[in-house]
Order: C-alpha cells, then sequence, then structure tokens
C-alpha cells in the first residue's frame, strides 16, 4: 500500500510540475500576475509530494518490503538499517528519486528566499525549474520507477553492492547530489534573466549566493567520494580520472568560474553574457554527468547500475534542456550588449584570464572523458584514456591560473599598473621562490614538481597575506581587531578559499614527492619497515559482521621504539553476492596518514599485504573543506543577511563606500 | 558565423556523437592491421633491462602480443582472463608495459600476478605507435611468420578467448 502511495504522489507531482513550469513563465510574459502567483504554491506542493514518494520508499527499505522490485534488487534483510536507508540511492531509479527531491527541496528553498526578488523574475525561476523537474519525473514514471512491485515477492533480497556499504555511501551522493542540482537554481536564474531580457548586475547578485551554496555542496561531495576510494578500494589512490570522477568535476570546474565571473558582473556590470553562458553550462555538465553515469556509454569503474535502454530519454531530455536553453542564448545574448571596458592588466582582466583557464581545464577533462566515445562512433577503435594524459594536460592549465590567483585580489579594477603590482607583490614573489627551492632539500629530495608545487601553495599564501595587509590599511577603525572586523566576511570567504586550494597543493604535492608503498608477504610476527615506521604483523583472527564475515589482521606500528597505534584490516567476505572486499586500516593524521590493506591469505596464516605512508595526504580534502568553507562564510556575509531582513534589494555597494574602496 | 551560435553548434555535435554512442558496445572489436607484418623493434625488457624482446627472436611460434600498463582499468578487468590463458600454456603471451613507470609496474605484477615470460618496455609510446596501439590493452595475435593476425582492442574476455583466439592460435599452429 505504501509504495503505491509513493507511486501515486510521483504521479502528482508530474501534473504539479507541468503546471509549475507553463502557467507562471506564461504568466510573466503577459504580465498576469494571478497565473505568476501560482509558481510559489505549486513548487511547495511538489516538494512535499517528492518528499512523500521519498519517504515511502525509504519506509519500503526500512520494513524490508521486498515486494518492491527496487527493494528487493538492491537490500538484504541482514542489510543494516543505515545502509538499507543508503540503499534508496543504490542504484539508477533510487538515484533519480534523491536527484528528483534534491531538485524540490532546492526549488522550495527559492520559494522561501526569494521575498526581494520581482514577482515575474520568481515566477520564470520557478517555472524554469519546474520544467527540468517534469523531464526527471517522466523519466522515473516512464523508464524508472522505483515502486515498480514484484509479484510474487522475493523471499530475500540481492542486497547492496558491498563496495557501498560503507558511511560515506550514506552522506557521499546527497551531499554530491545537492552540489549538482544547486547549479540548477544559478541556472533558472540565468535562463529566467534571458527570457525577461534584463541581465544587470541585480540579477547576478541575486544569483551569487545560491551559486556558492551549490559550489561549497560540491566541493565537499567531490572531496568526500575521494575520500571514500582512498579507504575503500585498498589502493591508496584518491584521485583516479575515470569517466564518473571526471562528471562531477566537470560542473565544479565550471562553477567555479561562475562564482568569479558572477562576482565581475555583481560589482562592475560586466562579463554578463559570459556569465550567462558559465551559468547554463555547469548545469549542463551536471546533467551530462547524470547521462554519462546513467546511459552505460563510457565503461567506468563506477558501472553499478547503468542501461544503455534509459541513455536515449536522457539524451533527448539533454538536448531539450540544454540545446533549448543554448538556442535561448544564442538568441538573447546578442542584444545584452557589453558590460564597462576594461584594460588586460585589471583585475577584470586577470578573471577573465582565470575563467579561460578553468574553462579550458574544464574542456580538455571533457574531451579526455569523451575521447574513447568518439573514436568509437567514428569507427577508429577503442581506447582509455588515463592519468598521462589528464596530469599532463591539467597541471600545465592550472599553474598560471594560481599564479594569477595570487595577483587578482590585488589588481584594481579596470586598469591596474603592472609595475605597481609588481612592487607590492615582489617580497611575497621572493620568499615563495626561495622556499620553493630550497624547502625540498631540507626534506631530503628535490624534483622540479616538488619545487613548483610547493611554488603554487607558498605563492597563495604569501599573496593572501599582502592582499589582507593592504585591506586591513584601507578600512577604518582604531584598533587591529575592529579593523579585522571591518573586513567583510565575503572578503574573508575568499582568503579563506584560495588558502583551501594552497593547501591541496602542499597535499598532492608531498603525497606525489614523498609516499612510499610497499607490497610484501608477511608471516605471523614478521616486521616490515616504512616511511621510517614499523609495521609488525600479529595474524589474523575470524570476525563475523552483521552481514559478513571477516578475517582481521593486527598489526602493532612503532616508530623508534616507541609504540604509535595498532591498525586492523580486514577482509570482508559478503554471503549474498559472495564478494570479497578490502577493509583496509588507516591511521591518519596531520603530517601522515600509515595504511595498511590485505591482500592475499597464504599458507601458514602468511599473508601479502600492502603498506602505505602518505605524507600530508589529509590536506587534500582538508584543504577542498578550507575551500567550501571559505564559501560558507562568504555567504553569511552581512549584505546578504541584510537582504533578507529588510526583505528589498540587496543593499547597494554605494551605501558603505568606505569598505568598498579596493573592493 | 554568429559567435552566440557557436556553444549550440558544440552541443549538437556532442549530442549527434552520445546518440551514436548510444548504439555502440563499448566492448565491440574493430580490426585493423590484419595480415600485415607485425612492426620490428627491440625493446629492454621490464625484469632484466640488460635483455631486450623483439619479434625476430619470435619467428617460428605462434604468440600474443598484449600491450598493458599499471595505470590502465582495463587491464585490470582482463588480468585474470591472461593469468588462466597463460597458465593453460596454449599460447605464450608476451606483456608490453606501455608508458609506464617501472617500479609501479614491477608492483603491478607483483600484486595481481605475471602471465608473461617476457615483459617488453615501451616507456615513451614508440612500440604502440608502430602497432597502432590508441589505447591499452591490446592484444595482437602473431603467427610464425610473423603476420598479425588478429587484434584486440580493449580488455580480453574469456568468451572472446574461447571462441576467437584459441581456435586462430590452433589454426596457425597447424599450419
Amino acid at each position: 500500500m505504501i509504495p503505491e502511495i509513493g507511486h501515486f504522489a510521483l504521479i502528482l507531482a508530474l501534473c504539479v510540475a507541468i503546471v509549475q513550469g507553463s502557467l507562471p513563465i506564461y504568466g510573466a510574459a503577459v504580465g498576469n500576475s494571478a497565473l505568476m502567483a501560482v509558481a510559489k504554491p505549486a513548487a511547495r506542493a511538489q516538494f512535499l509530494l517528492v518528499l512523500i514518494a521519498f519517504c515511502s520508499l525509504g519506509y519500503a527499505f526500512a520494513e524490508k518490503d521486498f515486494s518492491v522490485l527496487y527493494v528487493a534488487a538492491t537490500s538484504n534483510s541482514q542489510l543494516p538499517l543505515h545502509y538499507r536507508l543508503a540503499a534508496i540511492w543504490g542504484a539508477h531509479e533510487g538515484s533519480l528519486l534523491l536527484w528528483t527531491f534534491i531538485l524540490t527541496l532546492w526549488m522550495f528553498a527559492v520559494t522561501l528566499f526569494s521575498k526581494h526578488l520581482p514577482e515575474t523574475m520568481r515566477s520564470r525561476i520557478l517555472g524554469v525549474m519546474g520544467l527540468v523537474s517534469v523531464g526527471f519525473l517522466l523519466f522515473m514514471l516512464t523508464v524508472s520507477n522505483p515502486f515498480e512491485r514484484l509479484i510474487p515477492a522475493a523471499p530475500d533480497g540481492r542486497d547492496l553492492n558491498p563496495l557501498l556499504q560503507d558511511p560515506g555511501m550514506v552522506i557521499h551522493p546527497p551531499m554530491l547530489y545537492m552540489g549538482y542540482v544547486g547549479f540548477s537554481v544559478a541556472f533558472a536564474f540565468a535562463i529566467a534573466a534571458l527570457l525577461g531580457g534584463n541581465l544587470d548586475a541585480a540579477w547576478a547578485r541575486w544569483s551569487r549566493p545560491w551559486t556558492t551554496v551549490a559550489w561549497c555542496f560540491l566541493t565537499v561531495g567531490i572531496a568526500m567520494g575521494s575520500g571514500w576510494a582512498y579507504y575503500e578500494l585498498g589502493w591508496g589512490g584518491w584521485w583516479f580520472w575515470d569517466p564518473v570522477e571526471n562528471a562531477s568535476f566537470m560542473p565544479w570546474l565550471a562553477g567555479t568560474a561562475l562564482i568569479h565571473s558572477l562576482a565581475v558582473t555583481d560589482k562592475r556590470g560586466g562579463f554578463k553574457v559570459w556569465t550567462v553562458l558559465l551559468a547554463i553550462m555547469a548545469f549542463s555538465l551536471s546533467l551530462l554527468g547524470t547521462f554519462l553515469v546513467r546511459s552505460g556509454v563510457l565503461t567506468s569503474v563506477h558501472a553499478f547500475a547503468t542501461d544503455p535502454k534509459r541513455g536515449l530519454f536522457i539524451l533527448m531530455f539533454l538536448a531539450v534542456v540544454i540545446g533549448g536553453s543554448l538556442a535561448l542564448y544564442a538568441w538573447r545574448a546578442p542584444r545584452v550588449g557589453l558590460g564597462g571596458s576594461f584594460s588586460m592588466v585589471s583585475r577584470e582582466g586577470m578573471l577573465l584570464a582565470n575563467n579561460v583557464l578553468l574553462i579550458a581545464a574544464m574542456g580538455s577533462v571533457l574531451l579526455g572523458t569523451l575521447y574513447p566515445l568518439f573514436l568509437d562512433a567514428l569507427d577508429l577503435g577503442k581506447i582509455s584514456v588515463g592519468p598521462p594524459y589528464f596530469d599532463s594536460v591539467f597541471a600545465p592549465l592550472m599553474a598560471p591560473a594560481i599564479f594569477l590567483m595570487g595577483v587578482g585580489p590585488l589588481a584594481q579594477w579596470k586598469k591596474a599598473d603592472l609595475p605597481d603590482l609588481a612592487r607590492r607583490l615582489k617580497w611575497a614573489l621572493g620568499v615563495s621562490v626561495v622556499t620553493a627551492l630550497v624547502l625540498p632539500f631540507v626534506m631530503g629530495k628535490w624534483t622540479p614538481l616538488l619545487s613548483l608545487g610547493l611554488l603554487l601553495a607558498i605563492w597563495i599564501v604569501t599573496t593572501a597575506v599582502v592582499t589582507l595587509r593592504e585591506r586591513l590599511a584601507h578600512v577604518t577603525g582604531d584598533n587591529f581587531s575592529d579593523r579585522m572586523g571591518a573586513v567583510s566576511r565575503s572578503y574573508w570567504g575568499m582568503l579563506l578559499a584560495h588558502v583551501g586550494v594552497a593547501v591541496f597543493i602542499v597535499g598532492v604535492t608531498m603525497v606525489k614527492g614523498f609516499e612510499t608503498e610497499s607490497d610484501v608477504r608477511m608471516n605471523v610476527g614478521e616486521t616490515a619497515t616504512i616511511g621510517g615506521y614499523t609495521f609488525r604483523f600479529d595474524g589474523t583472527q575470524d570476525v563475523v559482521g552483521p552481514n559478513y564475515t571477516a578475517a582481521r589482521g593486527t598489526f602493532h606500528v612503532s616508530r623508534d621504539g616507541r609504540d604509535t597505534t595498532i591498525l586492523y584490516p580486514e577482509k570482508r567476505r559478503y554471503p549474498v553476492q559472495n564478494q570479497v572486499m578490502t577493509e583496509a586500516a588507516i591511521d591518519p593524521g596531520l603530517l601522515r596518514d600509515l595504511y595498511v590493506s590485505l591482500g592475499e591469505p597464504l599458507e601458514d596464516g602468511a599473508w601479502s599485504v600492502r603498506l602505505y605512508h602518505k605524507p600530508f595526504v589529509d590536506w587534500i580534502w582538508g584543504g577542498c573543506l578550507i575551500m567550501a568553507l571559505g564559501g560558507a562564510l562568504a555567504i553569511s556575509d552581512r549584505r546578504y543577511r541584510l537582504a533578507r531582513r529588510k526583505q528589498e534589494p540587496a543593499v547597494a555597494p554605494s551605501t558603505r563606500p568606505a569598505r568598498r574602496k579596493v573592493a | 558565423m554568429n559567435r552566440f551560435l557557436l556553444p549550440l553548434s558544440i552541443f549538437v555535435v556532442v549530442v549527434g556523437f552520445l546518440g551514436i554512442g548510444l548504439t555502440l558496445n563499448p566492448r565491440e572489436i574493430p580490426s585493423p592491421l590484419i595480415g600485415k607484418a607485425a612492426p620490428e623493434f627491440s625493446q629492454p625488457q621490464l625484469y632484466d633491462q640488460e635483455k631486450t624482446l623483439s619479434p625476430a627472436d619470435l619467428k617460428g611460434k605462434v604468440w600474443l602480443l598484449n600491450f598493458w600498463a599499471s595505470w590502465c582499468s582495463g587491464c585490470k578487468t582482463e588480468h585474470p582472463v591472461l593469468m588462466e590463458l597463460a597458465e593453460s600454456g596454449q599460447v605464450p603471451i608476451y606483456g608490453m608495459d606501455y608508458k609506464d613507470q617501472r617500479d609501479e609496474a614491477l608492483a603491478w605484477l607483483q600484486r595481481w600476478g605475471n602471465p608473461y615470460p617476457v615483459v617488453g618496455v615501451d616507456e615513451a609510446g614508440r612500440v604502440g605507435i608502430n602497432y597502432g596501439v590508441y589505447g591499452v590493452p591490446e592484444t595482437y595475435v602473431i603467427d610464425k611468420q610473423g603476420v598479425i593476425r588478429y587484434k584486440q582492442i580493449g580488455p580480453l574476455d574469456p568468451d572472446t578467448v574461447a571462441k576467437k583466439i584459441l581456435p586462430l592460435v590452433q589454426q596457425l599452429e597447424s599450419q
């Protein structure tokens, strides 16, 4: 009964979405406020209906209702409750339901925080989001219904893929989808602005916080996925340039470019056309990512739930949504006109260069991801494009972008003076170069890449210090703490996010430069030393988990005769799908991770064992979290809170001249 | 052309390819280079860098040449198939470690097992260019006269080995 309620709620949601996607947009076009007023209640009703559907499916999983095909296919009576609930998004149908649910959640958020928007704008935004929702609801109801019944019911379920039975599964997909789908808001803003023909600074100001929130979620989502792969796959790798990873990384690159371009449109009125294109691009890449993951056109380690038959529907949907918006762009954008002029050496110029580099990087990732498909379609053969391509293309594009990241915040808008910039940055450059050249020697190994990575990281930090010092000199305040407080939170957020990039680069550079690993056969009582740490293997014990049995190894780790930690890696066997999983044991630390995973059992209780010493690896994810924190700080800025409290268009920058001097 | 139409045009091309992509099986096999003499090379061996691997040394026997790399996920997929084929002893598989790093390649073989009697190293990818390697893994069946008889692009699977590779090898052996 409950699954039928869920199914029915989805059908109703589709009807509501059709209304929401048509009447308000038409109303905005003809100026009928009664039709426009439909948007808000429709969006809320749709949220409620999809919530009901989502909870119904959750209930079916919680109650182990194996008469629902999807539940029987992705869970099992022995699967613990939290993984049964996470199994909602464990395969295709439920992932779509999660996607749609999060879309309606964002819609609901728009209805809550859009009181200050003009009615036409809000109706168009919700209308566009309604149309996107129509596509996903139709997709579910026609070819991927999560509530389909299995009569007679299965005696037990086929279980969730053991690889997915991990705390990462509970939070990684929702986070990632919050980011993916969050770009639909910026997209809807852009389409609404194109429809209305009013691409002005106000539009950019409204889109900014939404874009930043989505970007924060996506950043955290990708970082969690990477961390999950790191400890779950037992390889110690953290990024594989797998098509599905790329699918989440491309919207991130476009979204990062969008955030910066929006800043220019907001503050200077420039880049309007470019910003609109980026907004369309970021969401289009999210949709493309969904297509790549769900259609099976590319082979990937993530191919848990692919079905080529469904690919056609997503492709048509993709063609309508992206093709439609790009056609609208081609039609409307020429009338927008250009923003104010600026010289190439200016903050606008540098942000533009950074944008171009980010989009070029995105394009090269896209090319690498789709290249096997292109060749295949042209009947030129099958290939696998791997890290050698991505590493060699990506780093040279990012290095200048990061150099500019240091200079940009110091440059004046419109026209900056190059000799003046050089003078202000000379000590930052000096410190960076000297440290980057010398530090690797101190650490005992010098390679060009090691130096380059450190150079970029130190450059970001030193230029951030210079930027902050100059900023503090310009704000008013009697003492230091007053001045610190007078710097806006969005400015702090920007600096923090940039420092996050530096932390990330340090992590990548140090891991690549100094990691050591060892593949050894270990008898009970034997020791192996790696990175200065001695691992003693004390044998394995059999343990029984809720739905698996495992051999659990015990490793005593010591350094210079002192105990560091004890690690318990496991080799698990999940009987339902008869799968063997490696559960690595990690001792994380600020400066290094120690990582042990069990290979295969050998005779006499000996095992093949993989040991890793990974310096600074946690800085990779730490850097991502700092970036996201920077984003969160930026949206907690005064002007957004003020805007909401006063329920009027956001405070114009001109009302606070003292703090805007160097903005 | 109107520059505002450019994004739409690019997108139309991409959608065209994605559409074709849907009709293709990503694991199907095309076949160039068949019937031509296997390009000559002389590459250092992975384990014993003093020695070399060269097709000239293998004249008179039927053998497989398998391009692989430790960074290639498809190679991991096909690895158990190679191991089984090697254990059966029906045909020798010579490996070519393609654009890879020596220590990583050695670790990879230690971790997953080594099906190859000899592994050559093609660090710069020159041999790959001569053989028209688009990517790894790729496997060539080479006959007693040193002529390429079959090319597998992408991972080998048990079905292909049983239905195509082994019958072909037997036929070539009897010639």
